[in-house]
């Protein structure tokens, strides 16, 4: 059991030595990395470097065979599911039962949680509230736009006070100015709340100055620093410059 | 107290989604209508019923095919729920579900109480409706049949998740549930008694007998005469919790998720 009183030195989320193959494909290649809690940390990386099979692995979906993951001090291997309390998730593809209402998919989402009813409706109230969706409680998902629902999601993720949220691509399919309203909400939440943010994009606009990254390619994590260290790394001035030599050099 | 939340989330957004479907309701009404008024009324005279247990007289041909129809209603919900679930894990919202901080047996076990408790849902309306149409059903039947559904129903729901894990693909689910369904029903003790079966084929008899569904409808037969049919409830108590933890350990969902998606 992690104690609470220590929980600010320990990482909100630690992959260590983690590989996953599909078969004989490998997708993942011996992977470390922690996020402290209350970071953001942005996982870059083009289609097909493994960002969802990493996400699935987190969030104890798919089993590791070799390497262990530790969301807030508890380990997935050793605490099995339990280790899953502290993260929230929001997944590429949208999850809302599209026939319930907001309120029901939120409140589905708190009993899976074990929160009590007054509880959860207090904060399903507040979450919604940030995300500017709480007038649309008792609409039906189906009639709410993309941009809508992925707040509802977001919403929905943060509703048990998780101290790491994942999220895979959730600017997908958004159009730009709702991708920007999204994509500064989120960069504002992450310094608020204290709540880490491990956030997965191929799209590098996304990225804030501030940002840590990680790059994953084919598999493996090729870079791991600010803005500036990827520069240096990579001896380019600009994000895409340094992203194109980071994914090119494994090419051949 | 977290798994049992868990569990009532789970039966109540199934009994929401079901009350969305009201196709769904209906047409899981209809189709034993059809065969208890259409069907057994042109059987009726073609076949001979002897009197055999747990029946004490001679009973009309629709009073012998409500068991089964009964046991129907639960084998096509159990594979409606199978296919929801393929749906579900297509959909994403298997993702919320497995990403509960519960173990995955209890989750998926939460997910086939739900099934099984839509389907006892949809055997009492029908045989409500079998009552006005003035079937013989015995009304001091109606309870004891009810643990009956509950093992019956997790059996066939079971066999349910075990074929949603083991197909990939939502296309595929329509040729399997024919091969699966239609089998099941007609080479059971559903519509005829074995000894009827027997006098046409030895061979088709036998299979009647090993048949896992035949002994859900043997167990709802004996429980609606207020009786116990041991035999049955073994095999229908045995086979269900083989189903379903081969369902549990065959379920990977790394397999599924894989399909067609970047990394």
């Amino acid at each position: 059991m992690a104690v609470s009183r220590t929980s600010d030195e320990i990482a909100a989320l630690h992959v260590a030595t983690l590989s996953f193959r599909y078969g004989q494909r490998l997708a993942l290649d011996n992977i470390n990395f922690a996020v402290a809690p209350g970071e953001t940390v942005i996982l870059l990386g083009p289609n097909g470097a493994g960002k969802t099979t990493l996400f699935s692995l987190i969030c104890g979906l798919f089993a590791s065979r070799q390497g262990d993951i530790s969301i807030a001090g508890r380990s997935l291997i050793n605490d099995g599911a339990a280790a899953l309390a502290p993260l929230g998730v929001v997944f590429q593809a949208q999850t809302l039962d599209l026939d319930l209402t907001v309120r029901q998919n939120l409140r589905y989402y708190c009993a899976l949680r074990g929160m009590g009813r007054a509880e959860a409706d207090s904060r399903i109230e507040a979450e919604l509230t940030r995300m500017k969706m709480a007038e649309r409680i008792d609409e039906k998902a189906r009639a709410l736009n993309g941009g809508h629902r992925r707040r509802v999601e977001i919403a929905r993720a943060m509703l048990h006070r998780p101290k790491i949220l994942l999220l895979d691509e959730p600017t997908v399919g958004l159009d730009i100015p709702t991708r920007r309203d999204l994509i500064e909400d989120l960069h504002k939440r992450g310094r608020e709340d204290g709540t880490a943010l491990l956030w997965a994009t191929h799209l590098i606009d996304e990225v804030a100055e501030a940002d840590r990254m990680l790059v994953l390619h084919k598999g493996r994590l090729v870079a791991d620093g600010s803005l500036t260290d990827l520069k240096r790394q990579t001896g380019t001035d600009k994000l895409d410059a340094a992203f194109a030599v980071l994914t090119r050099q494994e090419a051949a | 107290m977290h798994a049992l939340m868990a569990l009532s989330a789970i039966g109540w957004r199934e009994l929401l989604r079901f009350v969305h479907q009201r196709e769904r309701f209906l047409s899981a009404l209809v189709r034993p209508l059809v065969w208890l008024i259409v069907f057994a009324a042109g059987f009726r005279a073609a076949l001979g019923l002897s009197i055999i247990p747990p029946y004490q007289t001679y009973i009309t041909y629709e009073v012998y095919i409500v068991p089964g129809l009964v046991a129907m209603i639960q084998l096509f919900n159990g594979m409606q729920s199978s296919l929801s679930m393929v749906y579900d894990q297509e959909m994403g919202s298997m993702r919320v579900l497995l990403t509960t901080p519960l173990p995955r047996w209890w989750l998926l076990l939460s997910k086939l109480l739900a099934g099984v408790a839509v389907s006892i849902l949809q055997v009492y309306a029908f045989l409500a409706v079998a009552l006005m149409f003035g079937i013989d059903v015995p009304m001091s039947g109606l309870l004891p049949i009810l643990p009956a559904l509950v093992l019956s129903g997790l059996m066939l729901g079971a066999v349910g998740m075990l074929l949603a894990s083991l197909i990939r693909q939502l296309e595929n689910f329509a040729g399997v549930m024919n091969f699966v369904i239609f089998p099941t029903f007609f080479l059971s003790t559903a519509l005829y008694p074995v000894w009827k079966m027997r006098e046409a084929s030895v061979q088709l008899a036998a299979i009647c007998e090993w048949n896992p569904f035949t002994h859900a409808v043997e167990l709802v037969r004996f429980a609606l005469y207020g009786q116990v049919a041991w035999l049955s409830l073994a095999v229908v108590v045995g086979c269900g919790l083989g189903f379903f933890l081969l369902a549990v350990w065959s379920f990977d969902p790394s397999r599924r998720f894989r399909a067609g998606r970047t990394a």
